[in-house]
């Protein structure tokens, strides 16, 4: 009887290799990468991709994905994808970045294909602190946060203010789709799903450049356990960094995804 | 067998141009040739000046101490270039833009009016090759007919127009003689 | 094929073209400008990529993901963008990527000028980014041969899998001379396979430069010296003027090498027996045929557009046998054939010792006749 019954709710995606990954427990990485690789399996694009991983705590991106990867130097991956989808304009392009590589060294990039309107899609991960180094402090790093480069809280006096990267690129005539979403709980998980194969979408329509913005979790740099990193990203870092769409070209055709809410 | 010129004016006054179609008259007869531009920041009204160096063999460096000659259009290039003239060399300059009279004895020289000449034949902007008609009447190089051809068949469509008026110029340069 | 009387920088674009290029990527900067320029029209009329980049390290990055995919890239520059591309021609070494880079080197350090200079032989022939790697660089010396060498940069890039650079300096862009352009090649329809192209069912291919297992690392820098071994033994490339009797020898490349050569003519038209070596790879870089020439050699003048840095090449190879003379114009001046031929008469009056430092004796006569503007 038990056979019949038996239903597979949930599984690794076939855009996953079957490798544990490095990330630290309660990372948000992990989840961000699945959304990734859902989402490109349910488009039918897996063998039609080719990511491009940044420096950072995903430089190893390449190591869990199963299909075509590059890695490009630290803040370069917006460029890098330009040269690769110049070549090759059939195929889905998508640079997975977080906040030390796309706002802070690579800030020139990710502002000229967006601005370009190139065609490429950007996985944005908002952790609020330079995670591979230690926890150094980010552009993202909110005013006050303690990181190991700033101990005694950032001073927004002396060390500036955070960047709000999608409401910044929002400007660009040639940014198509640009969101915000978060990864702290189901929910925000599901919408988050939902930007991300909206963004490929827009890649695949020719609309324009698309980039989604992830708030994630770093428990370990945080100096939290993994629930509690998931609270204060909802009580700290939503409040500076809202979440929403912020730029939706009227061009989009939107589809509805398959299995979303 | 080898020979040096250099053309110098101000920019706006065809000194580069001049030296091309020099350039192309060259390789036209099978000779080997360079043409070296001075290139700056200045677009237009700075000096401009290029060398074109004509010979039968391999040619070394594209630029040269001593040329053979030189094409001076206006007073700051006379200026330049007077005492760099190899001794037995050519000086040709363009008297409606100097005030002054060569100075070496060395060397020939030919004083020709270029701007009020091309005005004559129509356009004033036709001086260089006034000037460049005047070279060639004073040193063997090319034959001035050398010239004609290269204008006819390296201007392009929409600038042939300008053609025969250029090979006016060239023959009315090259009526004048160093003293 | 009839010749065209054709500027460098635009002669190598063609040629870039015709050898099958399908992406160019490029930012503004003179003396390499017209390059560009060239491209961005030529490029799309063939249904080719180009792209005007945000910045030099945009445009390198753009060949990186370009060379990434397998086909033809290119950028081109000149010394301070040079410069900022020293950060991915590092990656793109260490990643094993066939590229094709012109340098159009100007007048340094610094942002210098625009004027013609080789200022920039240490920084092209030594890998001037981080991590041990070498690139091949060629250096044309007349438009005729910036057009061959570009041509065969593409096939050596290929063959090694490495960065081939074309080394020129802002005369040879600027000027014009009588050229022939090869014929159009067809661009290249076999896809290498270590390409990355999202190709279905053949399987995921990754390209990266990270080895964060240095024993993995240490691998990879053995592969590469070890095509590197095999690129000094078979691409050597240079040419000799006069060498047969030659009793003295100058050694120059590219502008300084062709102005030597009328140096060396006239000294001979004085009865001197001097020769030429031009060397047209600099890296690898006639270390042999310097080292024989050492046997037949009275003494050595190095010419060069710069603060004496193939000097060090030319001395390795002669080894203290022969004294060894330094001329070199810096900072954007470009020397005459005159005042090279005046080093050679020097040379030739037999002055010269094995102990003297070629630099220091170059430095000191630059001092008193220049001064340090302090």
């Amino acid at each position: 009887m038990l056979d019949t019954d038996v239903k597979v709710v949930y599984q690794r995606p076939r855009g996953f290799e079957e490798r544990p990954t490095h990330y630290c427990p309660g990372c948000t990485h992990g989840v961000a990468h699945r959304l990734v690789a859902e989402v490109l399996e349910e488009m039918g694009e897996l063998e039609h991709t080719i990511g491009v991983a940044s420096v950072g705590c995903s430089v190893f991106a390449y190591n869990y994905f199963a299909f075509d990867f590059v890695e490009a130097p630290h803040g370069r991956a917006p460029a890098m994808a330009t040269g690769i989808k110049r070549s090759l304009p059939d195929a889905t392009v998508f640079t997975y970045q977080g906040d030390g590589d796309l706002a802070s060294i690579g800030m020139g990039e990710i502002v000229a294909a967006a601005s370009r309107g190139e065609l490429i899609t950007v996985i944005f991960i908002n952790n609020a602190n330079y995670g591979m180094t230690g926890g150094q402090m980010a552009p993202t790093t909110l005013p006050g946060q303690v990181t190991t480069s700033s101990p005694m809280g950032r001073d927004v006096e002396r060390q500036g203010y955070p960047i709000r990267m999608v409401e910044l690129l929002s400007s660009l005539d040639g940014a198509a789709y640009v969101v915000r979403r978060s990864l702290h709980d189901p929910k925000n998980i599901r919408m988050a799903k939902k930007a991300i194969r909206t963004a490929f979408e827009v890649q695949k329509q020719g609309v324009g450049f698309s980039m989604v913005e992830l708030l994630s979790t770093c428990p370990t740099n945080w100096g939290m356990t993994p629930a509690s990193a998931r609270v204060w990203l909802a009580e700290h870092m939503v409040p500076y960094y809202p979440i929403g769409d912020f730029k939706v070209s009227s061009s989009i055709a939107y589809n509805k995804p398959k299995g979303g809410d | 067998m080898q020979t040096e010129v250099i053309i110098s004016g101000f920019g706006g006054q065809g000194t580069l141009y001049a030296g091309q179609v020099l350039a192309y008259a060259a390789m036209d007869e099978g000779k080997q040739v360079t043409w070296f531009p001075s290139y700056g920041p200045e677009m237009r009204g700075g000096t401009a000046n290029c060398t074109v160096v004509i010979s039968d063999e391999e040619i070394g460096s594209p630029t040269v101490k001593y040329p053979k000659a030189v094409l001076a259009l206006n007073l700051p290039s006379l200026d330049k270039y007077e005492d760099m003239i190899a001794p037995g060399g050519c000086l040709v300059v363009n008297e409606s833009m100097v005030n002054r009279k060569p100075e070496r004895t060395d060397i020939r020289v030919v004083i020709l009016p270029a701007n009020e000449i091309a005005q004559e034949i129509g356009n004033e902007r036709a001086a260089n090759m006034v000037m460049l008609g005047a070279l060639l009447a004073n040193i063997d190089i090319l034959p001035i007919e050398a010239l004609e051809k290269a204008l006819k068949n390296h201007t392009a469509q929409r600038l042939q127009k300008f053609v025969e008026m250029n090979i006016q110029a060239l023959r009315r340069g090259g009526e004048y003689r160093a003293a | 094929m009839a010749l065209e009387l054709i500027k460098g920088n635009v002669a190598v674009a063609e040629a870039a073209v015709r050898a099958g290029l399908v992406s160019y990527f490029g930012y503004p900067i003179t003396p390499q400008t017209e390059l560009l320029e060239y491209v961005s029209a030529r490029m799309p009329e063939l249904n080719r990529a180009f792209l005007q980049a945000e910045s030099e390290l945009g445009a390198i990055n753009m060949v990186y993901g370009a060379a990434c995919t397998g086909r033809r890239t290119m950028t081109s520059s000149s010394s301070p963008g040079v410069s900022l591309m020293q950060e991915g021609l590092s990656y793109i070494s260490c990643t094993e990527l066939p590229v094709v880079v012109v340098d159009v080197v100007r007048g340094g350090p610094g942002l210098g000028n625009i004027a013609p200079s080789q200022a920039d032989y240490n920084q092209a022939t030594r890998g001037g980014g981080h991590g041990e790697y070498h690139q091949i660089v060629l250096a044309p010396a007349s438009v005729q041969e910036a057009i061959d060498l570009t041509t065969l940069a593409f096939d050596l890039a290929e063959k090694y899998r490495s960065v081939v650079m074309v080394l020129m300096d802002g005369s040879l862009g600027q000027m014009m001379e009588p050229a022939e352009l090869p014929p159009f090649q067809p661009i290249k329809t076999e896809i290498p396979d270590w390409a990355v192209r999202g190709i279905p069912g053949r399987g995921k291919h990754v390209l990266t430069s990270i080895n964060i297992d240095p024993p993995a690392q240490e691998r990879t820098n053995i592969r590469l010296m070890t095509r590197w071994q095999e690129i000094e033994a078979n691409e050597v490339r240079y040419k000799g003027y006069y060498l047969e009797d030659a009793e003295y020898l100058v050694v120059g490349y590219g502008t300084a090498g062709r102005i030597s050569l009328s140096a060396v003519r006239a000294a001979r038209e004085k009865g001197l027996k001097v020769g030429l070596l031009r060397p047209i790879s600099l890296a690898p870089f006639p270390y042999e045929v310097v080292s024989d020439l050492a046997e037949q050699a009275k003494a050595f003048l190095v010419v060069e557009m710069n603060n004496g840095q193939m000097l060090e090449d030319v001395r390795l190879a002669v080894a203290n046998r022969k004294p060894i003379a330094f001329y070199g114009r810096m900072g954007g001046t470009v020397p005459f054939a005159d005042d090279v031929l005046q080093e050679i008469e020097d040379l030739a009056s037999g002055q010269l010792g094995l102990e003297e430092n070629p630099r220091d004796r170059w430095l000191a006569k630059m001092r008193v006749e220049f001064g340090t503007g302090a």
